[in-house]
């Protein structure tokens, strides 16, 4: 449950970006979850819910998550797979040379704010 | 007056504040000669008995200064305390379930720094968040206990990839348990080649020395560094 943690770093760097463009309110974060993050997102959807609440800046802000699919890489055979269904072992050769290409990710993509 | 909709492109790792906030309580630790250990486990595996051991090893070289961190209660403090003498403090994350570098640093600025050479900082029982979140602390352990099983490396394998050190800790009851050491080092050495990793027994002393030397080392090579 370290979603609530992470929507407290969320809600710090949007207030952070709306007071430097001097918005009043944000209607929509837009993020960038991998799917190998550890992130729930439904976790993260309800700490949202709560968290927004207490903050004027943020009052009924939808959170629109994207998940960003897994990707690793074999340094053997030199090929992409999808990391959730084989894990470390190339699907393709066997080896376990492999290393994770995208999926790890917790980004703010962008907010949508109200003028 | 419709309102007009804008979209702001940020594309910012939620954890980068995080880290560069660690980065700097890292820099002012070595300005002050400090080390600090983060101390990471699930709930049970015996941090707080293995410190207590391990502090008994080291004060006399050593002045150590101990934070504990929990979501409640100030249990572990008060035990290590009675038990080694030394100052500690207790960090209440506020039903969070980690702690991250701007706790460590307020919980920091309680202690009495001064001579101080090693904190110890407890970090809250759990292998998943405490991982995310580097606390600005000079060096990560964990402990891993018999009865949790060898195959704890495959299931949480973020944790035993920050870690400088796996303890593995309650080998007194290895005859009891299908867990394998060999098998073990072996889970820790596929996430992580360059952790070490030293069997101990808190409640025995086994294994004890072992840890205090590398922590003896880690200490003398970061006020060098």
């Amino acid at each position: 449950m370290h979603e609530l943690g992470i929507v407290f770093y969320i809600i710090r760097d949007v207030k952070e970006v709306a007071e430097r463009n001097n918005v009043g309110l944000v209607s929509k974060v837009v993020m960038d979850i991998g799917e190998v993050s550890t992130v729930v997102p439904e976790y993260l959807q309800d700490c949202w819910k709560w968290a927004v609440g207490k903050e004027p800046l943020l009052e009924g802000c939808e959170l629109e998550i994207c998940t960003v699919p897994a990707v690793s890489w074999c340094e053997d055979c030199k090929r992409e797979y999808p990391t959730v269904r084989y894990g470390r072992t190339c699907p393709v050769c066997n080896g376990g040379s492999t290393y994770l290409l995208r999926g790890n990710e917790v980004e703010i993509r962008e907010i949508e704010v109200k003028e | 007056m419709d309102d007009k909709v804008r979209i702001i492109e940020i594309k910012r790792n939620v954890f980068e504040d995080n880290n560069l906030e660690a980065e700097k309580l890292r820099a002012s630790l070595k300005r002050d000669g400090v080390f600090l250990l983060n101390l990471m486990s699930s709930p049970g595996s015996g941090k707080t008995s293995t410190l207590i051991q391990l502090i008994d090893r080291i004060k006399d070289k050593f002045k150590v200064s101990v934070m504990e961190a929990d979501i409640d209660s100030d249990v572990d403090a008060v035990k290590i305390r009675e038990a080694t003498g030394i100052e500690t403090i207790q960090l209440h994350t506020g039903g969070m379930c980690h702690l991250d570098a701007g706790m460590t640093e307020q919980g920091l600025r309680n202690l009495d720094l001064k001579d101080t050479d090693i904190v110890i900082l407890e970090n809250v029982g759990n292998l998943v968040c405490p991982a995310e979140f580097d606390t600005g602390s000079c060096a990560n352990a964990m402990i891993l206990s018999v009865p949790e099983g060898d195959d704890k490396p495959l299931k949480y394998p973020l944790m035993f990839s920050v870690c400088d050190l796996v303890i593995i800790n309650k080998i007194d009851v290895l005859p009891y348990f299908d867990f394998d050491i060999g098998r073990c080092r072996r889970h820790i050495s596929l996430r992580n080649p360059g952790a070490r990793v030293i069997p101990i027994c808190a409640r025995t002393g086994e294994g004890v020395d072992e840890l205090a030397g590398w922590l003896t080392d880690e200490v003398n090579n970061w006020k060098n560094k």
